[in-house]
């Protein structure tokens, strides 16, 4: 348990090719979002977060170019600090603000603009510059070496993936955020154009635009603010090897550590039996059973049965991305927060067509940064 | 003020940024010995024991100096592959399809990720043993491209 609460939030519906708006028009529009969700103006709020990254927004110091619209100058500038990396981790820098004593309100605002830049430079650019980034490779081959040992681990099949695919992107036609939904079949998906052995089109998140903001405030504050809060029950971040090579691929001891660190803040014993509902960082099809292996929801190398059998399904003991998850929209960075945004709502009770039967205690929401996971940042939400 | 129909206005832009980046002492040995012998190092930690391949100035885990070099032999064995089938020239090395690996050297304990040739892509399998092939000498730059990529142990097809 924590001492900070979510108490606002507002996400863009996500597209491949957000025209009308620039960035910082995005940002505006979910600032303003997230205050009126809160109940709450912007001279409410003391401090600012801004997630970006430079190398998509195409320019250095990208998190000042936003300031003006997430409100951070207003009556002459207030504190604003930036963070580079997925949007939960500026949740969890936002948090360690409120709690340094110095801010009982906090913003935290995120973009990323998939369509505007190239994909496939910019991840390749992530890489070291001896070793890896001459040979071409990015994000998709290097989630498809980890798609293949994960496999080739524990005789886990491209149907087991696939299945995730139909699921999340069914899941999507009850969020009107989400930028693919589709009735889809397991045989579509395995039909699916080649992209980088086995990953194929249907396996692989849409490039995406958008933004998320989220207001957390200190409980000094939170309950007086209107809106009923949503508890910031337990929250970790952990990193692992920057070199692929350095790890087992079919494993995230770092996503390991972060939820058992999350869910000892919560009290959490049991994932399985305690977690209501779950919203991971599916960028890819095999990143989900592979994730929850990791979250403790079932035993290493068992993460294929779980879609399969339908555990994590929508009705299921355990409804994993009810909204559709990041295969159904992936703004970089944005997504992390979007997963906490979706995590949140399901607390309330107020995702809609989207909520999931049943009260809801404890939900998860998770977040993930660098190749192939490198680095995961677990929430743990309730009342 | 005069009206007009809404247009949404695209600017197209272009970043080119010329870097020279050091490799440091550490890699810097590794490509001279590649470029001049079509040698590979790789580096021991003093408290693991640990075999770095590529080789490190500190062992990440321990956080002391990797003081010993270890010549690994250009053989190892396939942890995980992929067959690249989507294009982007700006980038890729070759026309796809093509193939990326990770190859653990034999006597190192990390997998250096490459290209794979010489095989057909059906005929792949995690644990293949495979076998380096480099560039000609006088073709080699003291990059990690004049390994040319891994392919079969005992020769790739053709
Ligand atoms: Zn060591």
């Amino acid at each position: 348990m924590t001492d900070i609460a979510i108490v606002g939030a507002a996400q863009t519906p996500y597209q491949r090719c957000r025209d009308d708006a620039n960035f910082a028009e995005m940002i505006y529009e979910v600032t303003c979002g997230a205050l009126a969700d809160a109940g709450l103006g912007i001279s409410d709020i003391d401090n600012f977060i801004t997630v970006s990254n430079d190398f998509w927004d195409g320019r250095t110091i990208s998190s000042m170019a936003v300031q003006d619209a997430c409100g951070s100058s207003f009556e002459g500038g207030r504190n604003v600090s930036t963070v580079e990396g997925d949007g939960t981790f500026g949740l969890l820098y936002g948090m360690m603000r409120i709690l340094s004593g110095a801010y009982q309100t906090t913003l935290v605002v995120v973009h990323c603009k998939g369509s505007e830049g190239n994909m496939r430079q910019i991840t390749n650019g992530m890489f070291d510059y001896i070793y890896t980034r001459p040979l071409g490779i990015e994000a998709i081959g290097a989630a498809a070496l980890q798609a293949r040992r994960y496999m080739d681990s524990y005789n886990i099949t491209e149907e087991d993936f696939a299945h995730v695919s139909v699921k999340n992107r069914g899941n999507a036609l009850r969020n009107p955020h989400a930028q693919l939904a589709a009735e889809m079949t397991v045989e579509e998906v395995m039909a699916s154009k080649p992209i980088a052995s086995p990953l194929k089109l249907h396996d692989l998140s849409p490039i995406s635009d958008g933004a998320a903001a989220v207001i957390l405030a200190h409980r000094n504050v939170a309950d007086k603010l209107g809106r009923k809060p949503v508890w910031v029950k337990g929250i970790a971040h952990c990193s692992e090897a920057h070199f692929l090579g350095d790890r087992d691929l079919a494993e995230a001891p770092a996503l390991r550590d972060a939820s058992r660190r999350a869910y000892q803040m919560a009290g959490i014993k049991k994932p399985f039996a305690e977690i209501d509902v779950v919203e991971l960082y599916d960028a890819f099809s095999y990143m989900e059973p592979l994730w929850l292996e990791e979250l403790g929801f079932c035993p290493r190398g068992k993460g294929g049965e779980l879609a399969r059998l339908g555990a994590t399904a929508f009705d299921g003991p355990v409804p994993v991305n009810p909204s559709g998850g990041v295969l159904s929209a992936h703004a970089v960075l944005v997504a992390g927060l979007a997963r906490v945004i979706e995590a949140a709502l399901q607390v309330r009770g107020e995702a809609g067509e989207r909520q999931v039967e049943g009260p809801v205690e404890f939900a998860l929401a998770h977040g993930i940064n660098g190749p192939c996971g490198q680095s995961h940042c677990v929430v743990i939400l309730g009342e | 003020m005069t009206t007009s129909p809404e247009e949404h206005i695209i600017y197209d832009g272009r970043i080119k940024m010329p870097y020279t980046w050091a490799a440091g002492k550490t890699s810097s040995y590794f490509l001279t010995q590649l470029r001049d012998y079509g040698r590979l190092w790789g580096t021991r930690c003093p408290d693991c024991a640990m075999v770095y391949m590529p080789p490190r100035k500190n062992c990440p885990r321990c956080v002391v100096t990797d003081t010993t070099w270890v010549e690994l032999p250009p053989r190892g064995v396939l942890e995980t592959f992929t067959v690249v089938h989507f294009s982007e020239p700006s980038l890729q090395p070759m026309e796809p399809p093509y193939i990326y690996g990770i190859v653990r050297l034999d006597g190192a304990d990390t997998g250096l990720t490459h290209l794979v040739s010489e095989i057909e892509p059906n005929r792949l399998r995690s644990g293949m043993r495979m076998e380096a092939a480099f560039k000609k000498l006088e073709q080699r730059r003291g990059e990690i491209t004049d390994l040319l990529y891994f392919r079969p142990e005992g020769g790739g097809r053709q």
